[in-house]
C-alpha cells in the first residue's frame, strides 16, 4: 500500500515536493491548493532569480546555504527537462561607495564558505563593459556568474503538469480548514472540496504555513509574517535592457533592488521589502511610497530608466518571513505524519528542487519507506507550442496542420487561438477546476503586453466560454466573474440584485 | 508561404481602413484590406449611439448604421479583404517595395506591395498607465472592452460603475450603463474641464443625474476579489492629488476611459518617427510618414473625435498611395513645416507643399472663449466663440489660399484672443 | 415657470441658453447664436425628447445581439419604458437594419441598427 500523502500548497515548494515524490511507487500524492490555480501566492510575484547561494550565512542558516547551492544546480536540469524559460546571465551586486563595497565584499567570503564558484569583485571599467546599463558612477560590483532568472509562474505550472503526468492528483479551490488527527496520528485534511485522506500531511503553505501548522497542533508560537515587495514591469521594446541581473548592495532586510531583463525580455525593477502586519496575508496592493522607492533606487542603479509611459504593469507580491528567517522543515512525532516545510522564505524558489529532495529523505527515514523508482516515470514535460517562438516558415507548417495557429488572439505577444485552446486543455488535464483568464494568461502570455489585455481579454473569455462550457459572463477573470449577467439582467425585475 | 503582389496593403478594417480600401479600388489600385478580427468595421460596429456621419452623409446615424453603409459599398466594389489575419511584421525592402508578413488561418502570406496604408487604430490606456495604486482585482475594464462585452456579446460587466475619464468615450459608456439599469456612481476627470463634447455632458450625464468630478484623480483601487471601491482625490493646479481631499466611492466596476494611444508598434520597429504631441507619426499632406510609401490614417494617425474625419483621412491616404505609385515615390518638394502657435497642442499634417488643397487637424491646449484661430502666413482667420481641447479644429486650406504663402518657409496655426 | 438655464446640444458651440416664460405663456430664449438653438431651448423646456439606443438579444445569429434605436426622439420620461421593452424581447436571426423590432412605443418604433445574419448551428 503506497503511503497517502497530502501536500498543502501548490506553490513552487509544494509542487516540487510533489514532483520528486511522484518518482516513486511508494507514494500516492494529492496536491491541495486554495486558489483556483497553482502558483498564485508568493511563487508568482517575486523577482524570479535563481540565486547562486553566496548571500546565505552558513553558520546562521546552514540549510538555506546548502539547499540554495543545490537548488541552483538542480534548476539547470529541471528547466531543461520541463521546458521552463530560464537564462543564466550571472548577477552583479553593484556598490557605489566604500562603505557599500565593504558590505559587498563580505559575500566573497560567504561564497568561499558555501563553495559558490566564480564569485569576485569587478571594478568600474570591467563592470561597465559587462553591463553598460549600470550607472557609470558605480565603483564596482560583486559578480556571481551562476545566478539565473526563470519564468516563475511558468515554472510552477510546468512542475505541476509533470507531477500530474506522473500520477499526482491536484485539487484546486480546496482551502484547508482542518488537519484531522486521531490518536496522535494524521488522518488527512478537511478542505473546501471535501476530506482528503492522508497518512502524511506536508505543509508547504507558504504565507499560511503557520496556520496549517497550528491546525495540526504543532508549534503554536510559530508565525509567518508577510513581507511585501513592489515592482514595475516595462514593455519589451524599451532600450534599457540589463544583460546581467543587477542589484544594489543588500541592507539587513532586503537583497537590494534588482533591475533585470526577464526571460521574456521585459525590464523589471523592484522589489521593496516592507514588513506587514501578521494578518495582512492578502495585502498585495501597491503603494505610491513603495513604487517611488523602487524608482529612486533603480535610478541610482541604472544609467537611465525608460520613460514612465513604457511601464506596462506595477504589482506587489508577498514573501513569507518566518521568525529569525529560519525555515522550518521537520517531521513530527506528534502528530505522527505531520511534516512542516514551513516559512520557506528567500531563497525558497531557488532551493525548491533541493528542498524537495531533502523532504524526500526526511520522509524516507521517518516513515521507513523503501523508495522504489517508478519504471515509467517521465522526467519530461513539453511546452505549449508557441507561434511567437517559431519562424514564419514553421508557423506556416503549423497552420497547415491546425488553422487555429493562424488566428492570433493576443496581438502584443502574438498568441494564437491554438495556444489558448491548448492551455485550456492542459488546465483541465492538470485538474484545475475553474479555467480562469489569468490561468490562460500565465500559460500563454496573452495579455502580458503593452495593451495589458484590453484587446484580448474578451477573446480569451469567449474561448473559455466555448471550450470550458460556461456562459461568457460566468468566466472567471482572477477570482471573480467577468460579468454579472446578460446585458439586460438589471432591467429585469427577477434578476435585480440589492 | 503564399506570395501575392499589391499596389497597396491596408492594415486594419475600421472606418479609416475601409474608406481607404474603397477609395483605392475606385482609383484602380490593386488593394487588399487586412483585418485581425473575425469581422470588419472596427469600433463603430459596437457604437450603438447616434452622432455619426453628420458631415459625411449629412445624416445622424449610429456607429453601426454608419459602418454598414461602407460594407455595402465594399461589397458592390468587391474590395478584397482578409479576416482573422494578423500582421506579423513589415519588411521595408525599398522605397517602393514592402513585404507584409501576415499570419492567417489559411497559412502565412507574404504580401509584396508598393505602398502601405496603416489604419490599425489606437489602443486604450490601461490601469497601469494612469498612476493608480492599490489592488488589482477583477472588475476593471477599459471602456472599449466594456462596450464590446455589452454591445456585441451581450453581457453586462457590473452594476455599480465608476468611470475614469470624461472624454466622449467615457461619457457615452456612462449613458450606456445607466440605460441598461446600472448605477453610474461617478465620472472622474483629472482636468478642471470636461474631456468630452458639451452636448455629451448634457445628454449622457445630466440626463441620468450622473455626478462629474472635475479636477479629481482616482488614486487607489480597493478590493480583494472584485473591485470594492475607488479612492478619489482633488488635484491642485499641477494636477497632483491634494492630501486630505480623498473620498471613497464604493463600486464593483471601474471603467477606464483615460484616453487612446495610436497603435504603431509594428511601424516603430521599422523606424517610424513619432510626434510626441499626437503620439502618432509625423506625416506630410498625403499622410505619408518618414518611411516612404507608408501612409497612416484614422486614430493610428491622430486621435480623432469624429468618424467623419477618420474616413476623410483614409480616403486621402489612398489618394496619396496612388500619387506615390504614379510617380514612383512622392516627388521631392520644398515641404513647409506646419508650426504649433499659441494655444495649439498639435497639428496634423506636419508638412505641406502649398501645391494642393490640404486639410489641417488641430487641438488646442486649453479651453478659451471668444478667440480667433488664425494661420497668419496665408491670412486665414476664423472667429470662434469657444475652443476646447475636446473639439478638434478642422481647417481646409485651398491651393489658392496656400499660394499666398509661396514665399514663406513655414506656416503656423495659432489661437489669439478675439477683439 | 420663471427662468431656466440650458446648455445647447445642437452644435459644438455649446451656447448657454436662458429660457424665460413671458406673461401670457410665450417663451423667450436668450444666448443662442443661431435659430436652431432657440428651437432646441423651447422643445427642451416644454417637451424634452431623446433618441434611445440599446441592444436586443438575438438567437441563431452571427452575433448574440443586435443594436437598436428609437427611430425618432421619445419623451425623456419614456426612456425607462423603452429600455424595459428592449429587455423583454428576444429576436431570431436574421435581422436587417431598419427592421422595426418594437412597434409604436412612446410614439416611435424601435428599429435595428445592425445586421445579424442567420447561422446554422446546433
Amino acid at each position: 500500500m503506497p503511503l497517502k500523502i497530502a501536500i498543502v500548497g501548490a506553490g513552487i515548494v509544494g509542487s516540487s515536493i510533489a514532483r520528486v515524490l511522484s518518482m516513486y511507487e511508494d507514494f500516492d500524492v494529492t496536491l491541495v491548493e486554495k486558489e483556483p490555480d497553482v502558483g498564485w501566492g508568493s511563487s508568482k510575484a517575486n523577482t524570479a532569480i535563481i540565486h547562486p547561494g553566496h548571500e546565505e550565512e552558513p553558520d546562521v542558516h546552514p540549510l538555506r546555504a546548502r539547499l540554495c547551492r543545490e537548488g541552483n544546480a538542480l534548476w539547470r536540469q529541471w528547466a531543461r527537462e520541463l521546458n521552463i524559460p530560464v537564462k543564466w546571465p550571472g548577477e552583479l551586486m553593484v556598490f557605489f561607495n566604500e562603505e557599500e563595497e565593504k558590505s559587498a565584499r563580505k559575500y566573497i567570503e560567504l561564497a568561499k564558505l558555501n563553495k559558490i564558484p566564480g564569485v569576485r569583485a569587478v571594478y568600474r571599467d570591467e563592470l561597465l563593459q559587462m553591463d553598460p546599463s549600470v550607472n557609470p558612477s558605480a565603483l564596482g560590483a560583486i559578480y556571481a556568474p551562476t545566478a539565473g532568472t526563470i519564468s516563475s509562474f511558468e515554472a510552477v505550472i510546468a512542475v505541476v503538469e509533470n507531477a500530474v503526468e506522473n500520477g499526482v492528483k491536484l485539487l484546486t479551490e480546496a482551502e484547508v480548514r482542518g488537519v484531522k488527527v486521531v490518536d496522535k496520528k494524521v488522518r488527512g485534511v478537511e478542505t473546501a472540496r471535501g476530506f482528503v485522506e492522508a497518512d502524511v500531511v506536508i505543509n508547504a503553505a507558504g504565507l499560511y504555513s503557520d496556520k496549517i501548522s497550528h491546525m495540526a497542533g504543532v508549534d503554536s508560537g510559530f508565525v509567518v509574517r508577510p513581507r511585501r515587495g513592489e515592482y514595475f514591469l516595462f514593455d519589451e521594446n524599451v532600450k534599457v535592457k540589463p544583460e546581467k541581473l543587477l542589484h544594489t548592495t543588500p541592507t539587513p532586510i532586503t537583497k537590494g533592488v534588482y533591475a533585470i531583463t526577464t526571460v521574456h525580455g521585459n525590464l523589471m525593477i523592484g522589489p521593496t521589502a516592507e514588513d506587514l502586519p501578521i494578518d495582512a496575508k492578502d495585502e498585495t496592493s501597491t503603494s505610491e511610497k513603495g513604487l517611488e522607492y523602487v524608482w529612486k533606487e533603480s535610478e541610482r542603479l541604472l544609467k537611465e530608466l525608460p520613460p514612465r509611459a513604457k511601464i506596462i504593469r506595477t504589482f506587489a507580491g508577498l514573501r513569507p518571513e518566518p521568525p529569525g528567517g529560519h525555515w522550518r522543515i521537520e517531521a513530527y512525532d506528534d502528530p505522527w505524519g505531520f511534516v512542516n516545510v514551513a516559512g520557506i522564505r528567500s531563497p525558497g524558489f531557488t532551493s525548491a528542487p533541493a528542498i524537495a529532495q531533502y523532504v524526500l529523505n526526511l520522509i524516507k527515514d521517518k516513515y521507513d519507506v523503501s523508495l522504489v523508482r517508478k519504471k515509467h516515470w517521465n522526467p519530461h514535460r513539453s511546452d505549449i507550442v508557441r507561434v511567437k517562438d517559431r519562424s514564419l516558415q514553421e508557423v506556416d507548417e503549423l497552420i497547415r496542420k491546425n488553422p487555429d495557429y493562424g488566428e492570433i488572439i493576443c496581438y502584443c505577444k502574438t498568441v494564437s487561438k491554438a495556444e489558448v485552446i491548448e492551455a485550456i486543455e492542459r488546465m483541465k488535464k492538470a485538474g484545475v477546476k475553474t479555467i480562469t483568464i489569468d490561468g490562460i494568461k500565465f500559460r500563454t502570455r496573452a495579455g502580458l503586453g503593452m495593451c495589458q489585455g484590453s484587446f484580448c481579454r474578451w477573446r480569451m473569455a469567449l474561448l473559455i466560454s466555448q471550450y470550458a462550457g460556461v456562459p461568457l459572463h460566468k468566466v472567471v477573470v482572477k477570482k471573480d466573474l467577468y460579468g454579472i449577467g446578460e446585458v439586460k439582467a438589471l432591467l429585469k425585475p427577477t434578476s435585480q440584485g440589492g | 508561404m503564399l506570395e501575392l503582389n499589391y499596389d497597396t496593403v491596408i492594415i486594419g478594417a475600421g472606418p479609416a481602413g475601409i474608406a481607404a480600401a474603397i477609395k483605392a479600388n475606385e482609383l484602380g489600385l490593386k488593394a487588399v484590406l487586412v483585418e485581425n478580427r473575425d469581422l470588419l468595421g472596427g469600433i463603430p460596429l459596437q457604437c450603438v449611439h447616434p452622432g455619426f456621419g453628420l458631415h459625411y452623409f449629412k445624416e445622424d446615424l449610429t456607429g453601426t448604421e454608419f459602418i454598414y453603409r461602407f460594407f455595402d459599398k465594399m461589397e458592390k466594389l468587391g474590395v478584397e479583404h482578409l479576416l482573422k489575419s494578423h500582421v506579423h511584421s513589415i519588411e521595408p525592402v525599398a522605397h517602393n517595395e514592402k513585404v507584409v508578413n501576415v499570419i492567417t488561418p489559411q497559412g502565412v502570406m507574404r504580401l509584396k506591395t508598393k505602398t502601405l496604408i496603416y489604419t490599425a487604430g489606437a489602443r486604450e490606456r490601461h490601469v497601469f498607465e494612469i498612476n493608480i495604486v492599490g489592488d488589482r482585482p477583477a472588475g476593471i475594464y477599459t471602456a472599449g472592452e466594456a462596450q464590446t462585452l455589452m454591445d456585441i456579446y451581450g453581457i453586462i460587466p457590473g452594476k455599480e460603475i465608476v468611470i475614469i475619464g470624461s472624454g466622449d468615450v467615457g461619457l457615452i459608456m456612462a449613458r450606456r450603463f445607466a440605460l441598461e439599469g446600472a448605477k453610474v456612481k461617478a465620472v472622474i476627470e483629472l482636468m478642471h474641464y470636461p474631456g468630452g463634447l458639451m452636448r455629451n455632458i448634457v445628454q449622457c450625464l445630466q440626463d441620468y443625474d450622473i455626478p462629474l468630478y472635475l479636477g479629481h484623480v482616482a488614486t487607489k483601487v480597493v478590493g480583494k476579489k472584485r473591485v470594492e471601491k475607488v479612492v478619489v482625490a482633488k488635484v491642485d493646479e499641477k494636477l497632483k492629488p491634494i492630501e486630505g481631499t480623498e473620498l471613497e466611492i464604493p463600486c464593483d466596476t471601474i471603467v477606464l476611459a483615460a484616453g487612446l494611444v495610436p497603435n504603431l508598434d509594428m511601424l516603430e520597429k521599422i523606424g517610424l518617427v513619432i510626434d510626441p504631441y499626437t503620439r502618432g507619426p509625423v506625416v506630410n499632406e498625403f499622410l505619408e510618414t518618414n518611411i516612404p510609401g507608408v501612409f497612416v490614417a484614422g486614430n493610428a494617425l491622430v486621435i480623432n473625435d469624429l468618424v467623419d474625419y477618420v474616413v476623410e483621412q483614409g480616403e486621402l491616404a489612398a489618394e496619396g498611395a496612388r500619387y506615390f505609385i504614379e510617380n514612383d515615390g512622392i516627388p521631392t518638394t520644398d515641404w513647409k513645416p506646419v508650426i504649433r502657435g499659441r494655444n495649439i497642442r498639435f497639428i496634423v499634417p506636419h508638412y505641406v507643399s502649398g501645391k494642393r488643397d490640404v486639410i489641417l487637424y488641430a487641438r488646442v491646449r486649453q479651453p478659451e472663449k471668444n478667440v480667433v484661430v488664425a494661420i497668419p502666413e496665408v491670412g486665414w482667420k476664423m472667429k470662434q466663440f469657444n475652443v476646447r481641447p475636446a473639439e478638434m479644429i478642422r481647417v481646409k486650406l485651398t491651393k489658392r489660399l496656400l499660394e499666398r504663402a509661396a514665399s514663406v518657409e513655414k506656416i503656423s496655426m495659432e489661437v489669439i484672443p478675439g477683439e | 415657470m420663471s427662468e431656466r438655464e440650458l446648455t445647447c446640444i445642437i452644435c459644438p458651440a455649446s451656447c448657454t441658453l436662458k429660457v424665460r416664460t413671458e406673461p401670457g405663456g410665450s417663451l423667450k430664449v436668450e444666448g443662442a447664436l443661431c435659430p436652431r438653438g432657440v428651437d432646441y431651448a423651447k422643445q427642451e423646456v416644454t417637451d424634452p425628447r431623446r433618441i434611445v439606443m440599446s441592444v436586443v438579444k438575438v438567437v441563431g445569429g452571427d452575433l448574440p445581439t443586435v443594436s437598436v434605436k428609437t427611430n425618432k426622439p421619445v419623451p425623456k420620461k419614456c426612456i425607462q419604458e423603452v429600455m424595459k421593452a428592449t429587455a423583454s424581447i428576444e429576436l431570431k436571426a436574421p435581422v436587417e437594419i431598419g427592421q422595426a423590432v418594437i412597434k409604436d412605443i412612446c410614439g416611435a418604433d424601435v428599429v435595428a441598427t445592425r445586421r445579424v445574419k442567420k447561422v446554422n448551428s446546433i
